[in-house]
């Protein structure tokens, strides 16, 4: 009788949906409500297709469990490309405002839904399917929970982000950034995110590893920490049953803290502790050597989670936030500029013997430059949260060159990095379709990343300057619109730079299709184009 | 309950019990002993030598 209670539950879902459609309180909710009717429906069929009544074989339930994880890496190619493309086509739309295709397509809806699926969607999807790959391995266990659990978590959360996605477009937000869904959306994480920290920890008890390896304490600091600022900063009160309006619990400075210390540490839990738990496994195993001290990764997860948590108010200098608040935000973000740099130097320091992998091995190189952007991200970033630097680099591109540097650089390259040590793994093939195609990516994404960081830093610096500038009479010497012009060309190249970022991932899209039918393209090997000594 | 009684215990009892939590970890992971542990611990990736086998063996 496998699938049929999945298929069941699926139905009555549907027919929930479609209830919630028909009896909405207002015309956004009907249409999303019909939105999930849609999407419910659709899987409902494709589960009906595989319920076997009775007979079937038995599904082998001895080894890893998988096929989530296969899934889930084409989810995170996927979800990658339509992000990038969603970035590329902003960027255009900030630097030709012609671009911006009202009601549906304009920026401000665009750009939640950018933030959204590169965060949520293409980190998020990677961050669940390495942490079932990780969790696993190292534990020498399978999932805990049956596959219904893991497959619950897997699939509940492509529907938080399908409704997250289309909320955007119709309009649907609470305004809280990196937190647009409404209460109904984040009612439904919560109930997914739950369910994925009863299986992580599930997973964890039943392991035959005596001691619990720091990747999954990263990823575990990943899943309560998300859990928690979750729940408090979506904390609502919807204005009627069936309707999408919501009020915040919060109201002032306090609604503004919330969101901020939701916001920081959405960036130091979700963006950084997850991703550094890909760092601690697959840098390992992809150099063959383990981590450079275990005991530093300890002292790296300790610190970074006594830190992050405090970082927030850094968001709200020179608010009506109270001044001690906005100090300790400063201080406690300063300081964790040593567990980070703690943390880069473990994972360079882990190549040490092997240095010449980074010449060969052009996912070595990926990994290693993911690891540097980290370093060069997190010692921005407590420089920006200084009051005094702070004061010119506020509310400029300045900010948008430094996330992008953490999200494009480190983000992204670890997980590319990921993506390219999985793929021939879980398909069971040899090698790659090409280390080449892996070689290029790196190179496009690289240059995209500098032409980006470097480009928006004057467009940023100009930006702060200008607006500070006051004449002998202490008046404003520029008006905001003067400004605003001045900074067309670096948006021009912040889109070209998005380009390059999205051609190299469309190289990586080509190169595991081909992996993954097995094919192997034939090249000149990597380390023959090196020198060679002489023979 | 006041915003002071509140803002103070977090400033002074909460901030001393932060500080030595935190440094207990520290020594804890610093301690001597704790060397061939860690070892062993950095080791865990290469244990699963089935990776994509049998893990009942």
């Amino acid at each position: 009788m496998r699938h049929l209670s999945g298929t069941i539950i699926l139905a009555l879902g549907t027919l929930l949906a479609v209830l919630a459609a028909a009896f909405a309180a207002d015309s956004l909710f009907r249409i999303h409500a019909i939105i999930l009717a849609l999407t419910l429906g659709i899987a409902t069929i494709v589960m009906l297709r595989k319920v076997q009544v009775s007979g079937g074989k038995e599904v082998d339930r001895s080894g890893y469990m998988d096929e989530p994880v296969r899934i889930g890496v084409i989810l995170t190619v996927f979800w990658g490309i339509v992000g990038f493309l969603q970035g590329v086509l902003i960027a255009t739309q900030l630097a030709w405002p012609e671009w911006n295709i009202e009601p549906w397509f304009n920026f401000g809806r665009m750009r939640p839904l950018h933030t959204s699926a590169v965060i949520f969607a293409f980190g998020g999807t990677a961050l669940l399917t390495t942490s079932f790959y990780v969790v696993q391995r190292t534990c020498r266990a399978r999932l805990w929970g049956g596959d219904g659990l893991a497959w619950f978590v897997f699939w509940g959360y492509q529907l938080f982000i399908v409704m997250a996605a289309t909320g955007y477009l119709l309009g649907i937000t609470q305004g809280r950034e990196y937190a647009e869904p409404e209460w109904y959306v984040d009612i439904w994480l919560t109930i997914v995110w739950v369910a994925y920290l009863v299986l992580f920890l599930g997973t964890l008890v039943k392991r035959k590893e005596k001691h619990i390896y720091v990747a999954n304490w990263f990823y575990l600091a990943f899943i309560v920490t998300i859990a928690m600022l979750h729940v408090v900063n979506n904390l609502a009160v919807p204005v009627s049953l069936l309707g999408v309006k919501s009020y915040s619990m919060f109201s002032g400075v306090q609604d503004a803290m919330t969101q901020w210390w939701y916001g920081h540490n959405a960036v130091g839990f979700f963006l950084t502790a997850g991703f550094l738990g890909m760092m601690y496994y697959f840098m390992p195993k992809q150099a063959n050597r383990p981590v450079y001290s275990y005991r530093l990764s300890i002292v790296h997860f300790w610190s970074l989670i006594f830190l992050y948590i405090w970082a927030g108010p850094h968001h709200l200098h020179y608010t009506a936030l109270p001044d001690w608040t906005q100090t300790l935000g400063m201080a406690f973000s300063v300081m964790l500029w040593m567990p980070s740099w703690g943390g880069m130097i473990n994972g360079l320091m882990t190549l040490s013997g092997a240095w010449d992998k980074i010449r060969t091995d052009p996912i070595i190189r990926m990994m290693v430059m993911a690891v540097a952007f980290y370093g060069m991200s997190t010692f921005e970033g407590p420089v920006m949260s200084i009051k005094y630097v702070n004061s010119l680099s506020h509310y400029t591109d300045w900010t948008i060159g430094h996330v992008h540097s953490g999200a494009l650089g480190w983000v992204g390259m670890i997980t590319f990095g990921a993506i390219y040590f999985l793929v021939p793994r879980l398909w069971g093939r040899k090698q790659l379709y090409s280390l080449r195609m892996v070689n290029w990516h790196f190179w496009l994404a690289t240059l995209g990343i500098v032409i980006y960081a470097a480009s928006l830093w004057v467009a940023g610096i100009t930006q702060g300057l200008m607006w500070k500038e006051y004449d002998d009479q202490g008046f404003l010497v520029y008006s905001f619109a003067e400004s605003v012009s001045a900074l067309h060309p670096y948006y021009v190249l912040r889109m070209i730079a998005g380009l390059l970022y999205l051609t190299g991932a469309l190289i990586m899209a080509w190169n595991v299709y081909k992996t993954i039918r097995g094919d192997v393209r034939s090249e000149k090997p990597m380390a023959a184009s090196a020198m060679q000594p002489a023979e | 309950m006041t915003y002071e009684v509140v803002r103070n215990f977090a400033g002074t009892w909460g901030l001393i019990y932060l500080v030595v939590v935190f440094l207990g970890v520290i020594a804890f992971v610093l301690r001597p002993s704790m060397g061939k542990h860690a070892e062993d611990a950095a080791n865990i990736p290469f244990n699963d030598d089935h990776s994509e086998g049998d893990i009942s063996k």
